[in-house]
């Protein structure tokens, strides 16, 4: 089953002159484990593609469904509950909670998930170690340079074990290896199962994905794919 | 690429057969410029001429090559001198374009969709070979790989460039428009 599956999903805003075709019926179906980059120009329709995708707004035409459930037949509660469950995000600015440390951060998603304090702390623990990052569990976001901050950034969006990764522009501020270290970060992530799905303007991060979508104007403009299969992970010593 | 200094280099680190510096230089490059055996003994016949190596026949008949003292300080000299960057590269990508604009003969837009496709493909499979680069620790392949992700990245950039330029109806090089009479399509009707 995948992970994410738009169909002909399209996003209107405004009406009469004011209005705006800001997706115009794209199909994109992400499986689990799956690495998916989407790159256009600025207004090609790359936020509010993973707008729809994770739940954070409605198509107006087209349907979106994630992990089975179509979003479209939810409420605002059980829409806010999918999204809870099954996506995380990042975005080009960590936004770590300064007062806590990068373990309680992380710590702190999955209380939200309604793990108790203790499990959490443990839990965060644990995925921290699994990304490599424990050396950094105790330490504030102030004591992190902007790449950890943003690989903590990811830890956070993926604990609990949620199936969709959503990332608008994670190393917009980051150097060119830093850079490389988060994408390595969210490949990583695939390998355990999870799917992601990056927007970015960046083409050598795009390069890290198993498939490459463009958009133009809010349409599809060309894909590289199909995904290679099993072997490439092993070809390229995925690590984990 | 000097397949000449390249050649200089591994005999620097000691005697060695023809076909062993094909196959010693091939690995050293991640395999990604392979190289003709007949392209390594004409190389070292120029070499051996300009006194930069010596060759001597071992009883198998097999030819075993040496680096001289004028053969180090040639190689010195490479490692001391930056590459020259070609002023205008001749680059048949730009040629396209320029025709597909001139002729009328070419959705140029398409032009440019494809081969930024095919660019992005390159780059996903160097990303690749850096991957595995990393993992087995190779520090002079990854080097090696950066450079030619940094430039199919800059010709990736280029193209979306193209892209927007002929999208805003903006005729690059003082071309004229292939229909002049069509209305420049609006610009900033969309948003994300």
């Amino acid at each position: 089953m995948d992970v994410l599956d738009m169909e002909q999903a399209g996003r209107v805003y405004g009406s009469g002159r004011l209005r705006v075709v800001a997706l115009d019926n794209v199909s994109l179906r992400v499986g689990a484990g799956e690495f998916v980059a989407v790159m256009g120009p600025s207004g090609s329709g790359k936020s509010t593609l993973l707008r729809l995708a994770g739940g954070l707004d409605r198509p107006t035409s087209g349907r979106v469904r994630l992990a089975g459930r179509d979003l479209s037949a939810l409420g605002e509660a059980g829409l806010a509950e999918a999204r809870r469950r099954e996506v995380g995000f990042v975005f080009q600015e960590a936004n770590l909670l300064p007062s806590l440390t990068a373990a309680e951060n992380v710590a702190l998603a999955l209380e939200f998930d309604g793990v108790r304090p203790r499990a959490a702390r443990a839990g965060a623990r644990g995925l921290l170690d699994s990304l490599g990052l424990l050396a950094v569990a105790g330490r504030f976001p102030g004591q992190l340079s902007g790449g950890e901050q943003q690989q903590v950034a990811i830890a956070r969006a993926v604990a609990g074990g949620r199936s969709l990764l959503l990332a608008d522009e994670p190393t917009g501020a980051l150097d060119a290896l830093t850079g490389e270290t988060v994408m390595d970060l969210l490949r990583q992530r695939c390998a355990t199962g999870c799917a992601v799905v990056l927007a970015t303007h960046n083409v050598r991060h795009a390069a890290w994905a198993d498939r490459v979508v463009f958009l133009s104007d809010g349409r599809l403009a060309g894909a590289t794919g199909p995904p290679p299969g099993p072997e490439y992970l092993l070809e390229t010593g995925q690590p984990g | 690429m000097s397949v000449r200094h390249s050649l200089l280099a591994l005999l620097s680190g000691g005697a060695m057969h023809g076909y062993g510096l094909k196959t010693e230089f091939e690995a050293a490059t991640g395999e990604v410029w392979p190289l003709n055996v007949g392209q390594v003994y004409t190389t070292l016949g120029r070499l051996e001429r300009d006194g930069l190596v010596t060759a001597e026949t071992e009883d198998e008949g097999q030819k075993v090559y040496e680096i001289t003292a004028a053969g180090r300080d040639e190689l010195r000299q490479w490692f001391e001198t930056p590459v020259p960057r070609e002023v205008i590269p001749r680059q048949e990508l730009a040629i396209k374009l320029v025709f597909a604009l001139r002729s009328g003969l070419a959705d140029v837009t398409a032009v440019v969709q494809q081969q930024r496709l095919a660019t992005m493909r390159a780059l996903q499979d160097i990303t690749r070979l850096k991957a595995a680069a990393e993992a087995s620790g190779d520090l002079a392949g990854l080097l090696m790989l950066d450079g030619l992700v940094f430039q199919a990245e800059a010709e990736a950039r280029w193209l979306d460039m193209c892209e927007a330029r002929l999208a805003r109806g903006n005729t690059a090089a003082g071309v004229a428009p292939r229909h002049p009479e069509m209305p420049p399509r609006p610009a900033a009707e969309r948003s994300g």
